[in-house]
This record gives C-alpha cells, structure tokens and sequence, in this order.
C-alpha cells in the first residue's frame, strides 16, 4: 500500500504512537501538563524530520495540497469542512466547561530558607549549620531510637509508617505530605533546612510561596530543639539517605 | 582609500557622531549628580516614580534593550577579527570581504547602545537616587574606567572600520591588530559593567553595612564576578552569530539575484556556525555560575534552582532545545547544496532521535504543575519515572548527548562532499566513531552513577562528563582536519540554493535566544528578590515584590519585539548607504561564492 509509504501518514502514526505511549504507558499517569510538553517536542521533531530534505517536503505536503484543490477529493474536503469546527468546537467546549476541580496549580516545594530563625526566642542559624547530635557518634543510636519515638508520636499519621508520605490522613491534603523515600525530598537537602521546615512549618514559608496550602505543622512549640534534630536523624537513618552537606566556598 | 571610505554611508558616520553626543551627555548628567548627592543625601527621596509603567518596568525594559544592543557590539567583532584573520592568511578576499560586513553591522549598532545606556543612566539617576548613590559609593573609581575604555573602544573601533581598505596589503597586520585592540577593549568593558551587576548579586569587599573595606577590587571580584564575565563573553558571541545569521536570512530572502543569494547564504552559514560554536560550550559556564552562586550563599543557590524559579528552568530549557533542534537542521537542510552528501541522509533520523530524547529529557520539570487528581493517582507529587528524569544527573547526561550529536553533525557536514584520499582513513574513521562511542558511554555511565551518590559528588561528576566530551570533540577534529586535507571532492558547494525555510529557521534561532537572554536577566535579577543589593540595600520601592514569571515572560516578549524592530530599522538604515553607493563600490564587493571553493570552515 502505498500510503503506508508516505510521509504523511507516517508522520501521522509517529504522533499516534507517542501520544498513545505517554498517555497510557507511562505508570502511574504522568501528568497532562508533562504530556502536553512532550507531544509538542515530538511534533517539533515530526515536522523536522518530514522537511529535513526537499524529496521528503514535497512527500509531506502532497496529500495536503490534493485534498485541498484535487476535484476528485472533493467528498474528503467536505469531510474535514465538518468534522474541523467540530473538534475544534469540542475543544473550546472543554476549555470553558466548569469542572469540579482545583485547576492544577506549581507548587514551589522547595522554597529559598531563611538564613536564621527564631525558634523559641533563640537565634538559630540555618545556612551552613549541621545536626549538631552527629559529633557525638556513641550516642548516635540513642538519639536515632529517642527520633523514631517521636516520629511514631507526631508525625506518622500524615507521613506514613514507611514514611512514603503515605499515612493515615494523607489521602485528605493537598499538598499530599511529603514522602522521605522520595529522592527529591531530604535526600537534596541539608538538615538544617529540614530543622527551619519542621520549627515553622506551613505557616513558617516564605512570602513567595503563596498560595500555600500545606497543612504541615510547626512543632516549635510541641517538640525541642533537640528532640527535632533527634527526629531528622531518624528520617534520614530509616530511610538511608545522606543528608545534602554544605559546599565549602574557596 | 578608495571609494568606500569615502562614500561611506551617511546613515553610520552620522550616528557615530551621535553615539558621542549621548556619551558626553551622560558623562555630564553624571557629574551634575555628584555633588547633589554630597549636599543632599538626607533631604533626597529613595525613589521617584515614573509615569504611566513605573520605574521597575521602565529600568528593566531599558536595561534589557541596552544589553541587547551591548551584547551584539561586543560579540560580532569578536568573531569578526577571527574570520579576518583566517582572510589575512588564507588570502581569501570573501572573507575580508565578511568580515568587513560583520564589522559594518556593529558600527550601524553602536549608538544606539550608547544612547539606551545613557538612557539607563538617567533612569538610575533620577528614579533610584539612593541606589545610584549607594552604587557610586562603592564604584566610582571604576566609572572613570569606564569612560576612559569607552573612548578607546569607540576610537580603535572608527580606525578599524574605516582604515580597511587603507591598511590593507602589507600593511594588513597593522589592521589585524587594531581589531585585536576593539575586542580587548570591548571585553574590559564589559568586565566592568559587569562588576556592578554581580555586585548586585553577591556583595563582596564591603562590611555588614555596606561600607567598602578594602580597595573597590574586593567589590569588583567578588563571587560571581568571573563566572559571568565568561557565560555572557560566550553568550554574546553566540548571541552575535545568531543576529548575523538572521540578518544574511533577511538579505537571503530579499535577494534578486543567483549571485546575492549565494554571498547571504554563506554568510548566515558562517554566522551560525560562530553561533553553534561558542554555543557548545555555553552550558558548562551555565553550571560553573550556577555553582558559584550557591557558593556564594546557599539560600539564593536554592531560589534560583528551586524555588520559585523552578518553572523558569523549565522554559530556559525548552528555548535551549529549540535552539539544539533548529541548528541542527539548518545544517541537515544545508546539506542538500552539497553534491556528495546523500552518503550521509541516513544519519539524520537517529540524530534526530537521540535530540528529541534528550529535549525531552531536559525538559522534565522537577517540579510538576499537577491537578489534586493526577497527585492522587500518582499517590505524591512526586513521579516515579518522570522524577527519576527531573534531576540534574539525567539533564546534565542529556544535554552531553546533546551537544556530541550536534558536534557529529557538524563532522559529517563538513565531509559532505569530501572523500579523503589517505591510506588510513578505515583507522582514522574507527578511532573517530570509537571516540564518539566512549564520549557517550562515559557521558552515561556518570549520568547513571550520579544517582547512587549524595548529590557533593555527583556535581563533580558532571566535570568528568564535560572533559569527556570535550576530549572527543578535539581528537575528532585533529583526526578529521588531516585526513581531508587535500581530499577529492565530489562537487561544489552549490551556495544559495538552500531552501528558504532554512532561512526562516536562522531568524527563528536569531529571536529564541535574544528571548532566552531576556528570560535569564530576568533570573538573574529575580534572585536578589526584594534587594537592590543582596543582603545590603534592601528594595524598599512598591515594586519590591519580584513579579510572576507570566508577566516577565510578558516583559520579555514587548522588549525583544522592540529590539528587533529597532534592529531592523538599524540595518535598513545601512543598507540605504549601501544602495547609494553600488554604482562606485570599490572595495572588492561579491565575492563569487557559487562557484567559491568547496572547502569551507
Ligand atoms: C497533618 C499532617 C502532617 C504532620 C502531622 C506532619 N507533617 Fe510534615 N508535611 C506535611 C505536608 C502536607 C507536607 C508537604 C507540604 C509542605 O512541604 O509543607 C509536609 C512536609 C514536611 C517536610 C518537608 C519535606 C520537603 O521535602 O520539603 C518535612 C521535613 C516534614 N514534613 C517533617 C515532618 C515531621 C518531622 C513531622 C513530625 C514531627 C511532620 N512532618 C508531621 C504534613 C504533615
Ligand atoms: C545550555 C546552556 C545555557 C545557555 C544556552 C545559556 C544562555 C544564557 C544567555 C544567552 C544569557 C544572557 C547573557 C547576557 O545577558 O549576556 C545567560 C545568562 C545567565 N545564565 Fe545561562 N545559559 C545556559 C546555562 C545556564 C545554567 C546551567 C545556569 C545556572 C544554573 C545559567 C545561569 C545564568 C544566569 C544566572 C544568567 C544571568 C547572568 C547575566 O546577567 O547575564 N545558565 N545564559
């Protein structure tokens, strides 16, 4: 068959196959703000690669041309005069139709720290400083047990007992909270922004993070200095992350 | 001196005389401010408002332009002065011939970048009188500097213009040397401007007050200082032979004749082979100044990568790999004016393959926008395959890819229509593929690695990627450049016969990265946030609040239309001299490029 040949219709499978490959083969879904980005490179990469030499071009174009002017196609013409305003009505129909959903929303997970807080009253720096409970290695495993107690106590229901971000109440918030074995959490960052996170919580993030919608607590007032410390050295213990360390400047 | 130094244009003398104007005016407006400043600091307001846009939107639209024109001054002679050389040694009078015209497009640009930095001044002065006073405080030494290089610049540059024809023949290295001393001027210029701005950025040399400790040097090399001499030096070449190129397109597409067709078309190939060059390199200054900015202070690091800004990166990256694409197949769709090249079609898809798969890599956001529903079913923010693809081992492993792809489009454009005569070419050839293999196996090999260590040690190992890559593409080259010196050819270069949308993809290039420009000043200002300078002089205006990325991508929309228009006014303008004077144009004009030689770059 030779319109299996043609450019045309293969530039039509191309787009086909990956629109029906991000959509469906990606597990779990990947969002649709993600496949809209992807389609639109391949169609960027389709158009290339039909135009990349004129042989190719003219190939491409044909089909279009002649459905366009060929007396013959005039039946097919009628076809698209219908089915275009169609489709593109349908879509207008779903741009404006009201859905009962938040529209997606970038959230900034991980907004700039401040460089010091107050965390009852005292000053406590948070750029380059370390867990200060690392210095002292033979208590190490004390503080790690006294951290996983208060993870148990505080924290599980919505973190999860895998701390997969998966508790009890999760399914309730957005933003969902976070999951620790996630790469993209505490493993790229130091633990004295986890300290400022979990001190301040969501009513501690910076201005330019609104709107802010977490229901993270602040447990300054609940929890010590020294019992949160305790807890980030669980989260990375349980979780065998390293924590992110400080660049020496030159 | 022959007829071009003469006749020529009125447009560009005229304006010369108007870039000195403007500067003494602005040398005057300056000192004026001087002593105000002494007697009435207390008594002065912070800020003035400026009417109808405000004054942000006025400094920022403003200061863009200024960049803009500033960026393309700089750069095109650079370029201009190799392409002269290579003219100069080889004998080649198309590429004087070349370079002459880069050089003319410059001079058509110079006072209008004199002019919108004076009109930056006047913003500065009397919008922001206590930033400027605060400036001055810690730089004033260095205006002086300024001027004294301006005037170098603009002197050597008016001797370089138009004594081509006089210093020519013997007398040539004369010549070569004064478009050595414009480029050495040029890049001390912007040294300069550019200690002010990374200052902004990353304060060094003053107190907690902001008072200067030291001399002005430790307020001058601070931090960022040296990282973004080097991005913008580069970026300005790039920025350079993209505007070049699209000017040849526009000169391409008006053409009336075979013969005028041919010379643009050369010379938008040129123009964007300088382009693609310095553009290979671009990414690894891009991350050196990255990490230096989180040298710097952490806090800042994190804003810029992934704060707010995050979704900015998203947008840098699908410029860039519009910018990967589209090079690359206006060398595919070069390849079609060359008799011989047929041999190589059949690399064009997996190339393309490997592009479309980076980008699209590259282009992973780190952060999704998502809906509570696709959170839901993803059970987190987070994605488990996409994460994986977010991250900067696999965009850093990518964008090598990336460049090792373009590279060997590069290698086979240039053996189009070459068959190398040598007895070692089967060794010389499997040295070169097995060059490309390893460059990619070590390329992912750390890419892949890089996820098994805390992320101190994968930043080192995107410097072994980048050697990698770096060490492919020289001993490719001093392998390709011996083994086709003096090769059979198997046609001519048939120059001016490519496709005209191949032109369209030249000024499509030409307006993706003056955008891109636009976006990453945006980025470089938006991390002070609510500081005029970091951690010093805090912005206190209204407009302190650091404005959404739709409104900037707005911003930086208007301000790119403008400059073009201005561009296109500019060269418009020249090429009106140019008509005038055809009929007595001495200088050897067209170089004859269809049947040129088949030996090009
Ligand atoms: C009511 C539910 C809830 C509880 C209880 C809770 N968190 Fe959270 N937490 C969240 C949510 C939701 C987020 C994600 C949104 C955000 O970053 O604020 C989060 C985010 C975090 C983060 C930031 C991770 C990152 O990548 O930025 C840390 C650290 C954290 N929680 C630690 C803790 C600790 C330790 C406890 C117990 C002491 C705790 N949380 C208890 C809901 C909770
Ligand atoms: C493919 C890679 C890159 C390209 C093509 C690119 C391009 C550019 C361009 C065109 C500019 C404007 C230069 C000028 O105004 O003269 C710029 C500036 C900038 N770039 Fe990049 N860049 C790249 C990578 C990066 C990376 C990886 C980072 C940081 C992580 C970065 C950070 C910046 C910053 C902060 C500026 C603003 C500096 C200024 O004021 O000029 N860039 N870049």
């Amino acid at each position: 068959m030779s319109f299996l040949r043609s450019r045309f219709f293969q530039a039509v499978v191309v787009l086909v196959v990956s629109f029906v490959v991000l959509r469906w083969g990606i597990r779990p879904p990947a969002p649709w703000s993600v496949i809209q980005l992807y389609m639109f490179v391949v169609l960027m990469a389709v158009l290339i690669y039909v135009s990349a030499d004129s042989d190719s071009w003219r190939a491409f174009v044909r089909p279009i041309r002649s459905t366009l002017v060929d007396p013959d196609r005039r039946h097919v013409r009628g076809a698209f005069l219908v089915a275009l305003p169609l489709l593109l009505g349908y879509y207008a129909y779903t741009q404006a139709a009201a859905r009962p959903q938040a529209p997606p929303e970038l959230r900034a997970v991980h907004p700039a720290p401040p460089a010091s807080i107050r965390f009852r009253g005292k000053e406590i720096n948070i750029s380059g400083v370390d867990n200060p409970l690392r210095k002292d290695g033979a208590a190490l495993r004390k503080h790690v047990a006294a951290g996983a107690a208060t993870y148990v106590r505080n924290c599980m229901y919505c973190h999860g007992d895998n701390l997969d971000g998966k508790g009890h109440f999760a399914s309730g918030f957005n933003p969902p909270p976070a999951n620790f074995q996630d790469p993209g959490t505490i493993a790229m960052l130091q633990e004295a922004y986890l300290f400022w996170r979990i001190a301040k919580g969501a009513p501690g993030l910076p201005k330019e993070s609104t709107p802010w919608n977490s229901v993270m607590p602040a447990w300054e007032d609940r929890l010590t200095e020294e019992q949160i410390w305790q807890v980030i050295l669980y989260l990375y213990d349980a979780t065998g992350q390293q924590p992110r360390r400080w660049e020496t400047a030159h | 001196m022959k007829a071009r130094t003469s006749s020529s244009s009125l447009a560009t003398r005229g304006s010369f005389h108007c870039a000195w104007l403007v500067f003494c005016a602005a040398a005057l407006a300056l000192a004026a401010t001087l002593p105000a400043e002494a007697q009435e600091a207390a008594r002065d307001p912070a800020y003035r408002a400026f009417p109808l846009i405000g004054s942000r939107l006025a400094v920022w639209a403003v200061a863009q332009l200024h960049l803009n024109f500033a960026a393309f001054i700089l750069g095109v002679p650079i370029f201009a002065l190799i392409i002269e050389i290579i003219g100069w040694r080889t004998g080649e009078p198309r590429y004087d011939w070349l370079s002459h015209e880069f050089v003319k497009l410059t001079f058509a640009a110079f006072s209008t970048t004199a002019l919108l930095g004076a009109a930056l001044l006047f913003l500065f002065v009397g919008y922001y009188p206590r930033f400027w006073t605060y400036m001055t405080s810690i730089f004033f030494p260095t205006y002086w500097v300024y001027a004294l290089l301006f005037f170098a610049e603009t002197f050597t540059v008016y001797l370089w213009y138009y004594g081509w024809d006089w210093l020519a023949g013997p007398r040539k290295w004369i010549h070569v040397g004064l478009g050595v001393l414009s480029n050495l001027f040029g890049t001390a210029i912007l040294f300069v401007a550019n200690s002010w701005v990374t200052f902004m950025i990353s304060p060094g040399g003053v107190d907690e007050s902001g008072a200067l400790k030291g001399s002005v040097w430790g307020a001058i090399n601070n931090f960022t200082w040296m990282p973004i001499n080097i991005h913008r030096l580069i970026a300005n070449i790039v920025f350079g032979g993209t505007i070049a190129a699209a000017y040849a397109a526009f000169r391409f597409l008006a053409a009336k004749t075979d013969e005028e067709r041919a010379r643009y078309d050369w010379m938008g190939y040129i123009g964007n082979f300088v382009a693609l060059a310095a553009f290979i390199v671009l990414p690894f200054a891009g991350y050196w100044l990255g990490r230096e900015i989180y040298a710097f202070n952490q806090t800042m690091g994190i804003t810029m990568m992934g704060g707010f800004m995050s979704w900015l990166w998203i947008i840098q990256a699908i410029l860039i790999g519009i910018l990967f694409l589209g090079s690359n197949y206006y060398l595919w769709l070069g390849m079609e004016r060359i008799p011989g090249s047929e041999r190589y079609r059949k690399y064009v898809p997996p190339m393309l393959i490997v592009l479309t798969l980076g980008f699209m890599v590259w282009a992973t956001p780190r952060s999704l926008v998502l809906t509570l529903d696709e959170a839901r079913a993803m059970g987190g923010t987070h994605h488990p395959l996409l994460g994986v693809l977010g991250v900067m081992s696999a965009k850093n492993t990518v964008v090598n890819l990336m460049i090792l792809t373009t590279f060997l489009s590069f290698v086979l454009y240039r053996r189009a229509n070459r068959v190398s005569t040598r007895g070692w070419v089967g060794t010389g050839m499997a040295v070169q593929w097995a060059a490309f293999g390893v460059a990619a196996a070590i390329v992912v090999f750390y890419g892949v690695y890089g996820y098994f260590v805390e992320s101190i040690v994968r930043i080192g190992f995107s410097v072994y990627q980048v050697l990698a890559v770096l060490a492919a593409i020289v001993l490719v080259m001093a392998i390709d450049i011996p083994m086709f010196r003096g090769a059979r050819s198997t046609g001519r270069i048939r120059w001016g016969t490519i496709a005209p949308r191949s032109q369209y993809v030249l000024i499509l290039l030409a307006v993706t990265f003056t955008w891109l420009m636009g976006l990453m000043g945006f980025a470089r200002s938006g991390i002070r946030q609510h500081w005029h300078v970091y951690g010093i002089l805090r912005d206190t205006s209204p407009e302190a609040v650091t404005p959404a990325l739709g409104y900037a991508a707005n911003v930086i929309t208007v301000v790119t239309i403008v400059f073009f228009a201005l561009v296109m006014f500019i060269f418009w303008l020249g090429g009106l001299g140019e008509k005038g004077r055809t009929a007595t144009h001495g200088h050897a004009p067209a170089p004859m490029l269809a049947g040129g030689s088949d030996a090009d770059a």
